[in-house]
């Protein structure tokens, strides 16, 4: 068993795990962090997705011992002081989800696009998409709440310049 | 007016806990003292069981307990059962082998459990089951559902050529009849493939015996949780049904493969009793569920279409041979029967129609309903043979469609197989899908596509579909085993506020808005007011679940049938508190009055009273509180056209949708951004089979498709914007909602617009999926053709 410690939401958290334990199980497992959710196991369908060090990451993909050290944000932890963060709201605003599986890192993914394309087109939205799976919304309104997304976060930066 | 009543595009209740990470899916619960479960599962597709030497893995850290199949005998427990008794057109049962929870004697496909390791930790689990030794004697299996017949190999050694049964439907001599004198006859051989559901959320239980009451609890990924309960009390015998209690919490996704009563969910169940009382849990992995998931479609037709010679259809003849792999799965039977050939007319007036099935055994995963099941088959054998027909009699394909629709004033309709269509209107839906699809000048855009060297293509596709199958008197006398109504309870409490309990599941179809919309409306309540519970044996009524786009039509009647009867004794408690003749008062957003007066009192006052009984009728019930059952008296039809629009790039075989519009009549709708929500996923598991997803098994029964490396899944970046309209639709008159299932429409009418759109691009008809490397073929092959003449 090894300690890792990280920065997860905010929090100074650390735990004993297996070496082969994976970024996903820590925060699912050690953490009871089950937002981040587990849909396959090579790395396909994107339903883990986390933030490290704030670029978007597939957490199975990651060992724990791998973010020791780094600060991880999941989705619990993106909304702030109660208010939800513009994806998210855009999410629920737009049916951009059904059963909320792959939801989280849908999510998780879209947020990270707009930080650093902050008005991507359709067609950057879907190639972006590109590594996670849905099966429930054909898409169809996950891009449309990302480019609701963006539109608000856009709006919301030109209004505080 | 109720703000957020019937009609409203409401945003969802359920959304809040989804995109906060708050959901909570059966792999979320964890319990203290959780053990864990690993499956082992045969390597073979087809081998006898010569030994299973369990001390190799006892001995391993962790393991608490190594159960195999004849752990489950002994303990007696039943086997596996198919609800759905079809019989042979001579009248015979369905031949079927036994389907153990683990297996026994022999193992039947890659993946059928074997024997399950019980562990401290799933690891642990996982490595004992790696160290458990099974002798297999392994045998040759029969893979191919075109060789099941005379394979020589027998699945199961009761069931000769593996024939489950050999049925039919419809009037043979009259299609004979009408075959003779017809003036042309359009014959195709097809095939639908075989799909793999793929919830994103893998399926998963969690078992747990109490000792102290002697009771069981199973958290599981269900559609049905009291069906998962009636089956795993009174066929597996787990437990009486009153110490059986099975939850089934947020689930994400379904689509048919979590309707099914698997091994995994009684064996956890049973387990935790076994290392007594334990928590024990089981999670898929991917690659597992990939070879125990129930597969969906995977069937192999011929049919033939008569013509007269004004292009009036006159019969249409079918056979299709279907594969249920190697076990009977729930339901299994009634798919390519009950649920296929009873669609067979379609949306069209022919007037003789005769199918028959033949349903194999192989050696492959079980193969059960899939979104649409029955129907997207029946839809597509349909809709491509239209559209072949029309071209060999040089008709438009959407010009022959409408001079054979059933015309709107002939409903309602008896089809020559079986079902009635209570409402329709085929031209309302065609018209407007080809004026948003500006039909009338394609070959401009064609003609724009030439230019760039692209091939373009455009199909359509009119689907009929029936949801809600009932009534539960004729689904049983033809064979299913259970009822197919539903139940509601609708419960006020003291301060106004109403809990909503249905027998129905959401896992994504939004039932806890639409519902709660359709409650506030009836009520006169504020829809944020109103609850919706569900998915909990020991909290909601009895109930059948969600599967064949059944909960609004039936559940929701159900519902509203409870309402009714709140505010009928919700009249008898006003008319006492305003002094009037119960016949005098009427009900009203919310308020009862009476008439032509301006006495009035709220449904939250009459509530209150009717919990604070202190002036109150006499002999009337304290509380405020209805339960209600519909069976309902017939399907719901949905019917549509969708028009497919596709570009093909003649270099690469690559296919883009450029443009996809679905035109549906779902007859009156309660929530449309759901509704709509619904329609753009059943279109992209459409596309995805008839593009790219397709179960491959090699000759030895190993699936090649086994994960989502190998398994082509839609992804955003190949799907286009799609363009769906509800039109005002011909309100269904099985409830009194006036509503249709929404749920599977999109994945089956749409395979056949995209086929039929790759047709018309290249000329010649590719099988699903219509991989490039299948499209750049056929269209070398046209060429070669060409040059040769």
């Amino acid at each position: 068993m090894v300690t890792v410690s990280m920065t997860v939401n905010g929090k100074q958290v650390s735990g004993e795990v297996e070496p082969r334990t994976l970024l996903v199980e820590f925060l699912r497992y050690n953490l009871g962090l089950t937002g981040t959710h587990v849909g396959c196991d090579t790395s396909q369908c994107g339903c883990c997705v986390v933030h490290v060090d704030g670029d978007s990451v597939k957490s199975c993909t990651m060992l724990a011992v791998q973010a020791d050290g780094s600060s991880v944000t999941t989705i619990e932890g993106l909304a702030q002081g109660g208010k939800l963060h513009p994806v998210q709201e855009a999410f629920r605003e737009n049916h951009g989800l059904q059963c909320g599986f792959c939801t989280p890192g849908m999510i998780m993914s879209a947020a990270d696009l707009l930080q650093k394309n902050p008005s991507p087109t359709e067609h950057e939205v879907r190639e972006w998409l590109e590594g996670n799976l849905c099966r429930c919304t054909g898409y169809h309104n996950i891009v449309k709440s990302i480019l609701a997304a963006a539109a608000t976060m856009q709006g919301a930066a030109r209004a505080a310049e | 007016m109720v703000e957020k009543g019937i009609g409203v595009r409401v945003v969802r209740k359920e959304d809040q806990r989804f995109v906060t990470g708050k959901g909570r899916y059966t792999d979320d619960i964890n319990q203290p003292g959780q053990a864990y479960a690993y499956f082992v599962r045969s390597p073979h597709a087809h081998a006898r069981i010569v030994s299973i030497d369990k001390a190799s893995a006892e001995s391993m850290p962790g393991v608490l307990a190594v159960l195999t199949g004849e752990d489950c005998a002994a303990d007696g427990l039943g086997n596996n059962v198919c609800g759905w008794l079809v019989k042979s057109k001579d009248g015979s049962p369905m031949k079927m082998g036994p389907h153990p929870l683990l297996a026994q004697g022999k193992v039947r496909y890659v993946g059928d459990p074997v024997a399950v390791i019980v562990a401290d930790t799933y690891q642990q689990a996982k490595d004992a089951g790696e160290a458990l030794e099974v002798e297999y004697d392994v045998l040759e299996p029969v893979v191919s559902l075109a060789d099941a017949h005379d394979a020589g190999v027998l699945v199961h050694d009761e069931v000769p050529n593996n024939l489950v049964y050999d049925w039919e439907l419809g009037d043979k001599a009259a299609v004979d009849a009408a075959f003779a004198k017809a003036a042309h006859v359009s014959r195709i051989d097809l095939v639908n493939n075989r799909l793999v559901p793929n919830a994103m959320e893998p399926r998963a239980a969690v078992g747990h015996y109490d000792p102290g009451s002697d009771s069981f609890t199973c958290y599981v990924t269900s559609q049905n949780p009291h069906v998962h309960r009636l089956v795993m009390s009174a066929f597996i015998g787990i437990a009486p049904e009153h110490k059986l209690r099975v939850v089934a919490p947020d689930v994400g996704g379904g689509f048919g493969s979590k309707i099914f009563i698997y091994s995994e969910e009684c064996v956890v169940t049973w387990a935790s009793k076994k290392i007594g009382g334990r928590p024990v849990k089981w999670t898929a992995e991917r690659g597992e569920a990939f070879i125990s998931d129930a597969h969906g479609r995977d069937h192999i037709t011929h049919a033939e279409l008569a013509l007269d010679a004004e292009g009036n259809c006159l019969a249409l003849r079918v056979n299709t041979k279907a594969n249920l792999g190697a076990y009977m799965s729930t339901f299994s039977s009634s798919i390519p029967t009950y649920l296929y050939a009873t669609l067979l007319a379609g949306q069209y007036k022919t007037p003789a129609i005769y199918a028959d099935v033949q349903a194999y055994y192989t050696n492959t995963v079980p193969v059960d309903a899939y979104r649409g099941a029955g129907r997207p088959e029946a839809s597509f054998l349909l809709e491509v043979l239209m559209d072949q027909a029309a071209r060999e009699i040089g008709m438009d394909p959407a010009e022959f469609r409408r001079k054979n629709f059933i015309p709107k004033d002939a409903f309602p309709y008896q089809t020559p197989v079986a079902l009635v269509y209570d409402v329709g209107n085929y031209e309302a839906t065609l018209d407007e899908a080809l004026r948003l699809a500006d039909y009338k000048n394609f070959p401009a855009r064609r003609a724009e596509s030439e230019r760039r060297g692209k091939l373009r293509g455009i199909g359509i596709s009119c689907y009929i579909e029936a949801c809600g199958i009932a009534p539960s008197s004729v689904v049983g006398s033809l064979g299913a085993g259970v009822g197919l109504w539903e139940s509601a309870k609708v419960r006020f409490t003291h301060t106004g506020k109403v809990q909503v309990f249905t027998g129905t599941h959401t896992h994504g179809q939004g039932h806890e808005t639409t519902f709660a919309q359709v409650v506030a409306d009836k009520l006169g309540v504020p829809y944020e007011d109103v609850e919706v519970i569900h998915g909990d044996t020991d909290k909601t009524p009895v109930g059948m679940g969600t599967y064949g786009s059944r909960s609004l039509a039936v559940g929701g009647e159900a519902l509203v049938k409870a309402c009714n009867k709140i505010v009928e004794k919700g009249k008898k408690i006003a008319a006492h508190m305003l002094e009037a003749a119960e016949a005098d008062i009427e009900f009203k957003n919310g308020q009862f009055s009476v008439a032509g007066t301006d006495k009035s009192v709220s449904m939250a006052q009459v509530a209150f009273t009717a919990y604070v009984p202190h002036n109150y009728p006499q002999g009337l019930e304290p509380g405020l509180e209805e339960s209600a059952f519909f069976d309902p008296p017939n399907f719901t039809y949905p019917a549509g056209t969708y028009v497919c629009e596709v570009e093909v790039d003649p270099a690469t075989g690559v296919v883009q949708i450029v443009r996809f519009v679905a035109v549906d009549d779902f007859g009156n709708v309660v929530n449309p951004m759901i509704v709509e929500g619904q329609v753009h996923g059943g279109l992209a598991q459409g596309i995805g089979q008839a593009l790219l997803e397709g179960a491959v098994y090699d000759e030895g029964g190993q699936l090649l498709t086994g994960s989502y490396m190998d398994y082509g899944m839609p992804r955003a970046d190949m799907l286009p914007d799609f363009e769906v309209v509800t039109v005002s639709g011909t309100a269904c008159t099985a409830n009194s909602l006036g509503v249709k299932g929404c749920g599977e429409a999109g994945a089956i009418g749409s395979p056949p617009a995209v086929i039929n759109a790759i047709t018309d691009a290249i000329g010649v008809r590719v099988e699903m999926p219509a991989t490039p490397e299948k499209v750049w073929r056929a269209i070398q092959s046209t060429r070669l053709a060409r040059a040769a003449e």
